[in-house]
């Protein structure tokens, strides 16, 4: 499909110019860290492509030509202040964006090398999952939560969800790879609602990730979770990343740190800096990058 | 003073605050209270009346025997028989009625509040069901007489030696009571799914459902219990018509089926309904057996007083045993499962 037509920029804010700063701030020491110990993924290999992408609401452009590799084996951070275009950038990954009424793209997206808007959409998004900010289970049972997202046609039980062998083995094993299996497997029955805030938010990453997806794409997962809940999805995100290529957006610069093997740093919309995240956290190219890392704004 | 910490912290006594009493305010307020007092005792004496009147007047009347015995035209109290066709007329029309409006009304409010596609057909149907929800029932009856004396309409009810139509029948009351039904359950479904956070759907879409499979399994079991309470208002609705029993139905004193297939022929035939059976044999009415007219506005009463709290009981918001709770709720609306 070819791109439709950058036309509406011209109707956008003008491009960020960055304000003049008085000379010798001071730029505070990169944020202290406690990386979890881990040895680099083995095979990395690009599954997703952002190339020059601009996304609207309406009239306003809310991320400007935009380049980025999404690779499997390794996690992607988006971070940057609020307003900065990464959730948006993140949902138009699968597309959900078009939720959204008066969205618009430029630019293209491939998954594979295939133009995601090629690909039918409800194909895509079981390729390309998401979790999101708010833990959202949904009202039925743990089991019923995962399942949802493994039966396919209606044809494969919906009715009433038989609970076939191979169903429940599949179940199980999201739950597994989610990490929440031993705190739940004695009743799988209960509604999902009855769990805590970060075994909600673990469901959501067991559900994502039981048909299989190749990309996952978490927005926020841990903001509204507490500390030790968050550790445990951050360790969880480390270990998953061999399997599913992940895009990880957060507003927590030590997250970030701790999980990511690269950073984004957004600004206003556009791209500033792209780059490991040794590089961005320790020595980045940019001011403004220097400024959010450093915790000068945002 | 030093920070308290929790061992050597004195426990103060709990002391909560005075309500304010009422001769503190304004004589303005003071009056309009005593005002919205009064009309809560005199709307709580109203029903209570309601209910201990047709109490003592029903169950001083009611006898078992009524329940089975079909009414008959006579002048001796003691030879014309109960209400068993009336009681069996009601059960016939509100399950016709149900069966009708509740599918129906799920699936417009589901696509009038998920899709709204086209736009303005959605807002004529919108406008539509308003109107639809004001109509006065007898116009409804009426109109559906019209409808159904039709003469290609004609398998639906009886046809006259001369060929005419005459609209009459159980199945025809009950389409017409769907009609009556149709926006009660439309409302509360579209309510409940208004009340539903975006994020339950994008959760869905981002798993790669479709807006279908994200309303049959995600957002209408989520709102189960107000699908319920609609139907039962619905049925409440039906229960209690006279009008359209009168006109559509016939109200005739007992249910009597068309010439044909058994099943098939009592839904061709006419009948009674406890309203219209209320209706006839009250003071008002041609019947003129009064003491089985309260008998049967008693049954018809606990009938809908049932219901009422059938309603409350769906949409009670305590906490509950979820399971038998899912249970009892899946009688009732079997498809959203």
């Amino acid at each position: 499909m070819m791109p439709p037509p950058v036309r509406r920029i011209a109707l956008g804010r003008e491009p960020y110019v960055a304000p003049p700063r008085a000379a010798g701030v001071a730029v505070a020491p990169a944020p202290a860290r406690q990386r979890p110990s881990r040895a680099p993924s083995a095979g990395v290999r690009q599954r997703m492509a952002i190339e020059s992408v601009w996304l609207a609401y309406g009239e306003n452009w809310v991320v400007r030509d935009v380049s980025l590799p999404v690779r499997q084996g390794e996690v992607l951070a988006l971070i940057g202040a609020s307003g900065s275009g990464k959730t948006t950038l993140l949902r138009s990954l699968n597309r959900l964006t078009e939720v959204t009424s008066g969205a618009a793209r430029a630019g293209r997206i491939t998954l594979d090398g295939e133009e995601v808007h090629a690909l039918e959409v409800n194909q895509l998004r079981r390729r390309v999952s998401m979790v999101f900010q708010q833990p959202n289970p949904f009202p039925m049972s743990i089991y019923d939560n995962v399942a949802y997202a493994l039966v396919e046609s209606p044809r494969h039980g919906t009715r009433r969800r038989r609970r076939t062998p191979e169903l429940e083995r599949a179940v199980a094993d999201a739950l597994r790879r989610a990490g929440l299996y031993d705190e739940v497997a004695d009743d799988l029955d209960r509604s999902a609602l009855r769990l805590s805030g970060g075994q909600q938010q673990r469901l959501c990453i067991a559900r994502a990730l039981a048909a299989e997806p190749e990309v996952l794409l978490l927005d926020e997962p841990c903001s509204a979770l507490d500390p030790i809940s968050t550790a445990t999805i951050e360790d969880l995100i480390v270990e998953l990343r061999d399997t599913v290529a992940i895009v990880i957006v957060t507003h927590n610069l030590q997250q970030a740190f701790r999980v990511a093997d690269h950073v984004a740093f957004m600004h206003l919309g556009e791209l500033v800096e792209y780059g490991t995240s040794d590089q961005v956290f320790d020595r980045p190219a940019q001011q403004r990058t220097r400024e959010y890392v450093s915790g000068a704004f945002g | 003073m030093a920070v308290g910490l929790a061992a050597e912290r004195a426990i103060p006594p709990i002391s909560h605050p005075r309500r304010t009493s009422v001769r503190s305010w304004p004589m303005l307020d003071r009056a309009a209270f005593a005002l919205c007092w009064a009309t809560g005792v005199g709307l709580c004496l109203t029903a209570i009346a309601i209910v201990l009147f047709m109490l003592l007047k029903g169950v001083s009347y009611l006898q078992l025997g009524q329940f089975i015995h079909s009414p008959s035209p006579s002048l001796h109290q003691t030879q014309s028989g109960g209400f068993s066709d009336p009681i069996l007329g009601t059960l016939l029309v509100t399950a016709i009625g149900t069966a009708l409006a509740a599918p129906t009304g799920v699936a417009l409010a589901a696509w009038l509040s998920e899709y709204r596609r086209p736009a303005g057909l959605a807002r004529a149907v919108e406008s539509a069901i308003e109107m639809m929800a004001g109509v006065p029932s007898v116009v409804l009856a009426i109109f559906g007489l019209l409808v159904f004396s039709q003469g290609f309409l004609g398998f639906l009810s009886q046809k006259a030696f001369n060929g005419t139509v005459t609209g009459q029948s159980f199945v025809t009351a009950g389409v017409v009571m769907s009609v009556l039904a149709l926006p009660l359950v439309v409302a509360s479904t579209r309510e409940a799914l208004a009340q539903l956070p975006d994020r339950l759907r994008e959760a869905s879409y981002a798993l790669g459902k479709t807006r279908a499979t994200t309303i049959r399994r995600v957002l209408l079991p989520a709102i189960r219990p107000s699908i319920a309470s609609g139907i039962v208002l619905g049925m409440g609705r039906i229960i209690g018509d006279t009008a359209i029993i009168t006109l559509v139905l016939g109200a005739s004193l007992k249910n009597e089926a068309a010439n044909g297939t058994p099943v098939l022929g009592a839904l061709r035939g006419t009948g009674s309904t406890l309203t219209s059976y209320v209706y006839n044999n009250s003071p008002a009415g041609e019947g003129n057996s009064h003491e089985k007219a309260y008998a049967a506005a008693f049954v018809l009463l606990m009938l809908v007083l049932v219901l009422n709290g059938l309603v409350t009981f769906l949409t009670n918001d305590r906490p509950p045993r979820e399971e038998s709770r899912r249970s009892r709720l899946w009688a009732v609306v079997p498809w959203t499962r």
